[in-house]
């Protein structure tokens, strides 16, 4: 694309929503807005709606998770405007529990990609209509994308020959989990992450 | 693998839920803990249909993060197999979707072609279908003299067998009675509900990434993008047919080009193997080799947003690099999750039939849409 252009949208969009954002930057060729969580509504509404932007299509919507920070996930969005054929991300930090607006009252496409984040993540969306898990089983617990859920997962499941049904049991590995450091031996192994076990929560089913 | 939630008021749907997630096999999840090349694999095995296609956007993803510039016949190459991935897949959605609609013979002779191309991509890498053959920097290796011979003859023959299944359907009384007004996209639900690819091109919207956002050679290209009138399945339908036979266009220009084309098919660097013959010589090379696959390459800092334009839709990766050699996180934006979530919107006041027809139009494959 044309970071020129993407010089003015920047611009533009910082002199018309100064409030909601936090900063923004070019990067490898691509505009990242950093919003504040509670004006996102907003700058979206503006990024669809203003004619100098026409972000009309709501490419993506995914998370981010980074155990070390005191706001430990980035919410991220991606837009397209194919009248300006042009890409926009915006990022915008919560902590663990906080809630996010939902978009699903601007971009109805928001619905399926929120429930996957929720999913993913456990990240609440404040305002979306049917909050349930997506991809995972029925009555799954906890968050696979986080980074302290191990690989591995905590319950496997095969067929009983016996029971003449499906069971699931807790994963038995016959070995260790091989996470090699590829790291400078010198250096070292950096630090663990624990991986807690899951919550029960109650679905929302 | 998908189970449907229908809401039925005598034979008319009310309501549709999809529910998803069958086929999960955590993807994104798994790639945390690989090295960028092992992450590639993985790609086929999401939109199993078109796999190259995949690929395509984690290479880019890689390539625009380490700023490698790849060489040009590598560069035609992917066009080429890109563009016979999206014959692959536009044959089975098309005679799938009649078979969705009780015709039989359309799927026989359409996969009789996809066997043909599956002996291409077999001939080209050594796989019929995992082919893992697009890598970071080029390709994995060189395409002989024959096979491009080949695949030329065999784009002289395809238009007989593409008019014989046009003759097979696009007049077909059954066809289009199942098929015309049914599930119509608008322009504007098809931007509401993030459409891409044939979805939004079917409702009239010339958009397409080629030709929008060209990524390797295709500004070089001579092509057109079909678009449809109405929006419903069979301008969608129609579109699929017509975009068979710009492909192949494409793939003859670019196999005019590749004649004209020498060189390397890979940018020698860090992210990619040295040669054969340097490897037998030179030790610096071979300790290069080893630690590509052991240890991998490392990425530099930095996120990014790759988009192809795969034969469903816009398929997307997000990449976010940590610096080290596998990715901090990596998501897969898949055209068919947000085709698939329009359901409830397209089957409202439908009839249970025209349920199949539409997502047989929609061209879902749970690979992709459950990662």
């Amino acid at each position: 694309m044309y970071p020129k252009d993407l010089v003015q949208l920047k611009e533009h969009v910082h002199q018309a929503q100064e409030n909601a954002l936090e900063f923004s930057v070019i990067d490898n060729e691509e505009l990242v807005l950093v919003a504040k969580t509670s004006e996102i509504l907003t700058l979206m509404e503006f990024l669809k709606k203003n004619s100098g932007c026409q972000f009309t299509t709501l490419v993506d919507i995914t998370a981010v998770d980074y155990p070390s920070r005191e706001k430990r996930f980035d919410v991220v969005y991606h837009l397209l405007s194919m009248n300006l054929n042009q890409r926009v991300r915006v990022k915008t930090q919560i902590a663990e529990g906080d809630m996010v607006p939902s978009l699903v009252g601007l971009f109805p496409s928001a619905n399926w990609f929120e429930r996957e984040v929720f999913d993913m993540y456990g990240i609440p969306f404040s305002g979306h209509p049917d909050l349930r898990r997506i991809l995972t089983d029925y009555g799954f617990a906890g968050h696979p994308l986080r980074k302290d859920f191990p690989l591995t997962g905590f319950n496997e499941v095969r067929y009983d020959e016996v029971q003449k049904k499906v069971v699931y049991e807790p994963v038995e590995l016959v070995q260790e989990f091989r996470n090699f450091d590829f790291e400078s031996p010198w250096e070292g192994m950096g630090e663990v992450i624990q991986s807690t076990e899951p919550e029960q929560e109650e679905e929302s089913r | 693998m998908l189970r449907l939630v229908l809401e039925l008021d005598g034979e008319v749907v009310t309501r549709c839920d999809p529910h998803i997630g069958l086929l999960h096999r955590g993807t994104e999840k798994l790639m945390e803990s690989r090295t960028y090349l092992q992450n590639l694999p993985y790609f086929d095995r999401l939109d199993y249909v078109a796999p190259m296609n995949q690929e395509h956007a984690w290479c880019l993803a890689i390539e625009k993060l380490t700023k490698t510039e790849i060489p040009k016949r590598a560069s035609l190459i992917r066009v080429l197999y890109s563009e016979i991935g999206r014959i692959l897949n536009h044959l089975l959605n098309v005679t799938t979707q009649a078979m969705d609609v009780g015709a039989l013979t359309p799927p026989l002779w359409g996969f009789e072609e996809r066997e043909k191309l599956m002996v291409f991509y077999e001939r080209a890498c050594g796989a019929r279908l995992h082919s893992a053959y697009f890598r970071p920097g080029g390709v994995h290796r060189d395409l002989p003299p024959e096979l491009i011979a080949d695949i030329y003859k065999w784009s002289e023959e395809f238009p007989k067998t593409l008019n014989d299944i046009d003759d097979l359907l696009t007049e077909n009384r059954i066809f289009k009675q199942r098929n015309v007004d049914i599930a119509i996209v608008s322009q504007q639900e098809a931007l509401d509900w993030g459409f891409s690819g044939v979805m939004v091109r079917g409702s009239g919207m010339a958009w397409d990434l080629r030709r929008a956002q060209p990524y390797e050679c295709y500004d070089e290209l001579d092509f057109l993008i079909p678009v449809g009138r109405n929006g419903d399945c069979y301008d969608r339908y129609l579109c699929r047919m017509k975009e068979m036979a710009e492909s192949l266009k494409i793939i003859r220009q670019v196999i005019e080009k590749l004649k004209n084309t020498e060189g390397d098919i890979l940018t020698r660097g860090k992210i990619s193997p040295p040669t054969r013959s340097e490897m037998k010589q030179s030790m610096e090379a071979l300790i290069h080799h080893f630690k590509l696959y052991t240890e991998g390459f490392h990425v530099p800092e930095g996120e990014v947003y790759a988009a192809v334009e795969a034969p469903k839709g816009e398929f997307g990766v997000y990449l976010i690099s940590d610096g080290s050699n596998r990715p901090y996180r990596a998501k897969i934006r898949a055209p068919g999750f947000l085709h698939l979530q329009a359901m409830d919107q397209l089957c409202k006041g439908h009839l249970l039939a025209d349920v199949s027809a539409v997502i047989g139009s929609l061209d879902v494959v749970f690979g992709e849409i459950d990662r």
